[in-house]
């Protein structure tokens, strides 16, 4: 059978089990009105999903993902957006984070041990990177962990580590040799946060939410198997993931900067339309098509045309990848403009809803309004999470100019 | 069609730095305008860019052109962006060379289009009349005679006007100033009678001029197209030129970024490397995101024309709006980073940023083609 065969196999019996398995209810996401998905739809979508690896299609078979090829994972995408659904959600700190740092630094019994369970969604992660004292520097963190015989005893404190509070287990950076130049002692271990010793106080952030979280430590245990990689050799997995966050969060962003796939597909032939501008009509109003505020207006267009230049930036980053030709243009341009845009965005949605973005909650405004509003001060976290922005073109600055320290 | 080089493609650009950078690097303009040169370039070397195949790009074999596409044009015209080399690549390879081979007859392509591919002819295209960009504010007009018309009125900004072998004229023959129809094109002699040619001189150095016409009178076969509906041919004339407008802007602005930094890493102050101050290194940082995502829709417009996708003028738009905004805002930048020196003529960056400006306002600046994207994209 040549290639096109196979992957043309695999296309129709993809789809006999899509047909069979996808909950109609989770299908044609924008039109399905009338079948509001049920708490059982999303179970059971989410264990058909597992049971093939489809959680996390790229990773080999013997570690629970789908141990698709590039060519499968593009059909795969294809015919889940062909039936108006999405691959059930699993906790992207174990999927875009953790998941491939273990492929590259973790032990067989490690990846086997844990990549299974963040398929399926057994287990939820969270990253204890940042402490009080150590932010943008964290190569000075300070939580300890100390060898006793098989375990390792951690003391100290983790902060804004979101989702902890739901979370399972941490992927944790603590100092093992505090006599080492600092970037020198640090380790990245994995332990179960159900245990005594761990305490977890949730944070009220200014969206109202409590996404993250302050932790304590207090001689909390590690199994030694939990250590990935060398004892003090923690930093450079630290930075690799980082760059893994950067590029999920390029793409991913709350509110999303990326343009939808249809917009940066190349050869669409309907009209195109700005979601932006068109949920800016009822505010601003508008005279044969053309919005009222000039100003608005124009501020729309360069979001826009932005937004356009740099969905086409990440698709030739990553063709330019596929052909070997030099190295696509680096993690933290991507994070850095894409979490610009975003609050951008926010700032443009506030200015055109006018007093009715000011809802808090409750009677008065439309669940779309509330939404906005909240997404608009999350957004504020777009450019602090996984690195600041000025972090960001610092890293540019040396890494890819090259300029002096 | 991918945003990476085809093996062809890099080729072509590697034998174009090459020759630019050796025949037209920008010491080649500055000594065209510091001996006022009356056309601003060399023939000879036009003609040795036709042998490369460079002057018909875009033109049918049949005619002696090499046949490419704005993908391989934009190459090019990226090149000459780093050099500012002053070649009539827009008036000629562009704007003639599309204006004739879309909308000339047999007789006309046969007696124009070779002379573009072998490089003997220069063509110049006049269609602006006001200083802000309007494609169909043309009061220029054409009215009927008897075996003909008379054309009267006048064009300024003519690139390559001076000098040049043949004048294409948008004029109007029926309609409003302002109104897409009832413009129509003319191949005309530039030793008629009644034409007068005047240089003006450019900040950019750039031959460019005035015309007058006079009631001249020209005979019916000059009609390029159909009467009328010249805007037909006219709009594929301003796009592929606003398109190839962006990557000139855009090699303007490798050019400049790339020139900056290496000052960054070479000036010291308070006895350490300039570059080494986080005011100008993330400044640095800032623009260099902002050269990348301008490559990306540079590219992307070049191939969507090639490939005729629709609502292609979204793209050519953004290219030009992009384009304009960072070329402009990184020779700001480049000339504040090189502090004084940067003011003075002899370093080149007053050079760059007085292309670029006149690149940014030719064929609308970015006010007008934001403008124009937000209405395709139906706002
Ligand atoms: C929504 C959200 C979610 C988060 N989730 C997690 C998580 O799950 N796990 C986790 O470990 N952490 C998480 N973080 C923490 C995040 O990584 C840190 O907030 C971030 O690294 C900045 O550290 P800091 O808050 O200590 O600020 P600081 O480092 O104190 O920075 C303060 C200011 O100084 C600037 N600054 C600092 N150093 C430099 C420098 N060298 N040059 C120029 N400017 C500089 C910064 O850019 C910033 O503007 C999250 C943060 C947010 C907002």
């Amino acid at each position: 059978m040549d290639e096109e065969t196979i992957l043309e196999n695999f296309r129709n019996e993809l789809r006999n089990w899509l047909e069979a398995n996808c909950p109609k209810a989770l299908r044609d996401s924008a039109a399905n009105t009338k079948n509001s998905p049920r708490q059982e739809d999303h179970a059971a979508w989410l264990k058909a999903c597992a049971s093939r690896g489809y959680t996390t299609p790229t990773w080999p078979k013997e570690y629970g993902g789908g141990g698709l090829s590039k060519e499968e994972h593009s059909i795969l995408l294809e015919e889940i957006d062909r039936i108006g659904t999405h691959i059930a959600p699993v906790s992207f700190f174990g999927t875009s984070m953790l998941g491939p740092v273990l492929l590259e630094f973790g032990s067989e019994a490690q990846k086997k041990e844990h990549m299974p369970k963040i398929t399926s969604g057994e287990i939820q992660w969270c990253q204890g990177y940042s402490e009080p004292g150590a932010g943008s520097d964290l190569a000075s963190l300070q939580t300890r962990a100390v060898r006793q015989g098989n375990d390792f005893i951690i003391n100290g404190s983790k902060i804004w580590t979101t989702g902890a509070h739901h979370a399972d287990w941490m992927f944790c950076l603590v100092r093992t040799d505090p006599n080492a130049p600092k970037h020198d002692g640090i380790s990245f271990i994995l332990f179960d946060l159900h245990q005594p010793g761990v305490t977890i106080s949730p944070l009220m952030l200014i969206s109202g939410q409590s996404d993250f979280c302050q932790v304590f430590f207090e001689d909390v245990k590690a199994k030694a198997e939990n250590l990935v990689g060398e004892l003090n050799a923690g930093w450079t997995i630290a930075k690799r993931l980082l760059q893994h966050e950067r590029s999920m969060l390029s793409g991913g962003m709350p509110g999303g900067a990326r343009p939808s796939k249809k917009e940066s597909g190349s050869q669409k032939a309907t009209a195109p339309r700005s979601y932006l501008a068109e949920s800016a009509r009822p505010y601003l109003g508008e005279e044969g098509g053309q919005l009222n505020d000039p100003i608005l207006r124009d501020q729309i267009a360069q979001y826009e045309l932005d937004s356009l230049c740099f969905g086409l930036s990440l698709q030739r980053s990553g063709q330019e990848a596929k052909a070997g030709q030099g190295p696509g243009a680096a993690s933290s341009m991507f994070k850095l403009y894409a979490s610009e845009m975003n609050k951008r965005r926010s700032e443009l949605v506030m200015s055109i809803q006018g007093a009715s973005g000011l809802g808090w909650e409750g009677e008065g405004f439309t669940p779309g309004e509330l939404f906005e509003t909240r997404g608009w001060l999350r957004s504020k976290g777009n450019s602090i999470e996984g690195g600041t922005s000025e972090v960001q073109l610092n890293v540019i600055a040396k890494r890819v100019l090259g300029l002096p320290d | 069609m991918s945003l990476v080089l085809s093996e062809e493609q890099h080729l072509l650009k590697q034998t174009a730095a090459e020759f630019i950078s050796e025949h037209s690097p920008i010491t080649h303009l500055r000594a065209m305008r510091d001996t006022a040169d009356p056309i601003g370039f060399s023939k000879d070397l036009w003609k040795e860019m036709a042998e490369l195949g460079w002057t018909g790009i875009l033109l049918p074999e049949q005619y002696g052109g090499s046949e490419l596409g704005m993908a391989e044009l934009g190459v090019l015209l990226e090149e000459c962006g780093r050099t500012l080399a002053p070649y009539p690549f827009l008036s000629t390879a562009v704007m003639g060379a599309t204006a004739i081979a879309l909308g000339g007859n047999e007789k006309q392509k046969s007696n124009i289009l070779p002379g573009i591919s072998s490089g003997e002819q220069i063509v110049a295209v006049a269609f602006q009349e006001n200083p802000r960009f309007a494609p169909y504010a043309i009061s220029t007009s054409a009215r009927p005679s008897d075996d003909g018309f008379i054309l009267s009125g006048q064009k300024a900004w003519v690139w390559d006007a001076c000098g040049a072998d043949q004048l294409i004229v948008a004029a109007r023959t029926s309609g409003e100033p302002g109104d897409r129809r009832g413009i129509s094109l003319f191949l005309v002699e530039p030793s008629c009678q009644g034409i007068a040619i005047t240089k003006t001189q450019m900040v950019d150095s750039r031959n460019s001029a005035r015309i007058e016409f006079d009631d001249v009178i020209i005979n019916s076969e000059a009609l390029v197209g159909e009467l009328n509906e010249g805007a037909e041919i006219l709009d594929a004339v301003y796009e592929r030129c606003t398109t190839a407008l962006a990557a000139e802007l855009f090699g303007i602005s490798q050019e400049i970024f790339e020139r900056t930094l290496e000052y960054l890493k070479t000036r010291e102050q308070f006895g350490t490397l300039i570059g080494t101050f986080q005011a100008l290194k993330h400044r640095a940082a800032d623009l260099f995101c902002e050269v990348e995502l301008t490559h990306s829709i540079v590219l992307e417009a070049l191939r969507a024309i090639d490939e005729d996708r629709p609502y292609r003028e979204r793209l050519v738009s953004a290219a030009k709006a992009r384009a304009s905004d960072t070329a402009s805002r990184v020779c700001r930048e480049a000339l504040q980073m090189h502090g004084g020196i940067g003011m003075t003529d002899e370093v080149d960056i007053g050079l760059f940023m007085k292309r670029a400006k006149a690149a940014e306002i030719a064929l609308g600046d970015s006010s007008f083609h934001r403008n124009r994207f937000a209405e395709v994209t139906g706002f």
